[in-house]
């Protein structure tokens, strides 16, 4: 007979989950400074590219300048907060067998793993969107939202928006367990996830073939439909449906394939 | 002993290659995630240019032009000098008082550490873009312009090489300055690509004159396409690239020179 679970009990590590991942990034401030140097030296220089394409036209579909610049410094605060490059804790754990130490503990590893991500980028929303995001506000001609609910449908868009990018990494990371060396994929990932990700151009510049076959990808999640929402373009709704559905369906093969991976798994010595 | 010194960069670098080419389908699979991770800032060129017919004041040949000698320098920068990046963790982790110990230069040691193969991915996707943008751009050609053609990406890269060490030094004085110089290195590769017409006066001024980037591409390009500045700067300056490199060689030098005399390292 199983155990009455202390549903308090199982879910208390969570929570502490969130704030000890908070608090890891929180410890390196300097290098927090210093990658706001580059998020704010690659605003310039994006910001003077989209400005110079509507110095031909006022209006590039549906782009003005003010929401453009918008557009470019949202995107270079959203970068670290959602976060497309360099996480590969799981597949490094996986190569070197430390996975197994993770999978014995009394919790579920993809949900520890999320907690630990949302903490990451609640420190991230403070250290790096703000500070650009408020730099390109000062200095540029800046679209804020009209309407004060679009500050709520914004969090919930960029917090919908970590957890898809979350599901993309683990899903990435998780691959380890059949291929081992995952550097190959997640460069792709590297190379690709900007552009498709709308988080270099507006993906609304793209030609129509491309912006339909993006529809049915995750990608336009994560950094594309938190911009929409805060730029107001568009009935926000259906947008956030989409995430929520991405979010949940990312979280729901993540967890799949973890599970039929950590069945390959065979530890060595024991 | 000279000859010993001679011999020895060859035998480093020939060492690394071998080492690269052992795992052939991770190498080949890293080429190429080069090659298209280069071939991304080309897409958005390519996207922009769906919506507008001219950018800066160029249109999408001469713009590619532009990206193509930039991505071409940049690769070959990236594949000869690329290793100092890994300045700021020598630092750090003490590893550079190694270096400065041998009776070898401290630069060229670090640069033949690690000769990333890989990086011919950039280079192959910057000389593809190159030849298709040469072929299409409706050059005139004479024989200086040929040898300017040829010559403009090694002299950009050469540019490129002598910006990153210089900017690498910062970390003689940072404890951390990887960002910091990986917002050169990769900024960098993102300015010369485009037309410096794009961007504000301030901006415009430091390309020109303080970190030379409008050398690399802009003014090559501007020569190459017969075109007068539209800023109006001397076309004097569109030739000038390969002494631009000298100088700022030879400023990068006295920069490094510098920064490993200010050496103290990091006592751990």
């Amino acid at each position: 007979m199983r155990p009455s679970v202390a549903w308090g009990n199982v879910l208390a590590p969570y929570p502490q989950l969130v704030r000890a991942g908070f608090r890891c990034y929180a410890t390196y401030r300097q290098a927090a400074l210093a990658g706001l140097v580059t998020n704010v030296v690659f605003g310039l220089l994006r910001a003077a590219v989209l400005t110079a394409v509507l110095a031909e036209r006022p209006v590039v579909a549906g782009y003005d300048v003010a929401a453009a610049i918008t557009y470019v410094w949202l995107g270079q605060g959203l970068l670290n907060v959602v976060l497309l490059w360099g996480d590969t804790e799981l597949s490094r754990r996986v190569r070197t067998g430390d996975v197994v130490v993770d999978l014995g503990r009394p919790w579920d590893l993809q949900a520890a793993m999320l907690a630990t991500d949302l903490g990451r980028a609640g420190f991230a929303v403070l250290a790096r969107l703000l500070p650009p995001v408020a730099f390109g506000a000062l200095s540029f001609p800046f679209r804020w939202p009209e309407q004060p609910a679009t500050w709520a449908l914004f969090g919930a868009s960029t917090l919908l928006a970590v957890v898809v990018s979350f599901g993309i990494r683990f899903l990435l990371n998780a691959s380890a367990f059949w291929l081992l060396d995952v550097r190959g994929v997640i460069g792709m990932w590297g190379v690709v996830g900007g552009v498709v990700s709308g988080l270099v151009v507006p993906l609304a510049w793209f030609p129509q073939w491309a912006q339909a076959v993006l529809a049915w990808t995750p990608f336009p999640a994560l950094f594309q439909t938190p911009i929409t929402v805060f730029i107001e373009r568009g009935d926000p709704f259906p947008l956030l449906g989409s995430q929520l559905f991405w979010a949940g369906t990312l979280l729901a093969v993540g967890r799949a394939v973890l599970h039929r991976g950590s069945r390959r798994l065979v530890v060595q010595g024991g | 002993m000279a000859e010993v010194r001679r011999g020895i960069y060859p035998r480093i670098v020939a060492s690394r290659i071998r080492g690269q080419l052992a795992y052939p389908v991770s190498f080949a699979l890293d080429v190429l995630a080069q090659f298209i991770g280069q071939c991304v800032e080309l897409v958005v060129i390519v996207v922009v240019f769906t919506q507008v017919t001219s950018l800066g004041g160029f249109d999408q040949r001469e713009v590619v032009l532009m990206y193509g000698l930039a991505a071409t320098a940049f690769g070959l920068a990236d594949l000869a000098v690329g290793q100092i990046n890994e300045l700021p963790e020598y630092i750090r982790s003490g590893e550079l008082d190694v270096l400065l110990l041998r009776p070898l230069g401290a630069l060229p040691q670090l640069l033949s550490a690690d000769v990333s193969l890989k990086r011919l991915g950039r280079v192959a996707a910057g000389l593809a873009v190159l030849g298709w943008s040469l072929a299409g751009a409706g050059i005139t050609w004479t024989p200086v312009r040929v040898l300017l053609a040829v010559t403009a990406p090694a002299v950009g890269a050469v540019i490129l090489g002598a910006i990153w060490v210089a900017a690498n030094t910062v970390s003689f004085w940072l404890v951390d300055g990887r960002e910091v110089a990986s917002s050169v290195t990769y900024g960098s590769n993102f300015a010369t690509s485009y037309p410096i017409t794009i961007y504000g006066p301030w901006l415009r001024r430091i390309l020109c004159f303080a970190v030379p980037g409008a050398f690399v591409a802009y003014f090559p390009a501007l020569a190459l396409l017969g075109r007068a500045d539209p800023l109006g700067l001397p076309s004097a300056l569109q030739w000038s690239s390969p002494l631009v490199a000298l100088v700022a060689v030879a400023g990068a030098a006295l920069v490094w020179r510098t920064g490993v005399r200010h050496y103290q390292g990091t006592g751990s």
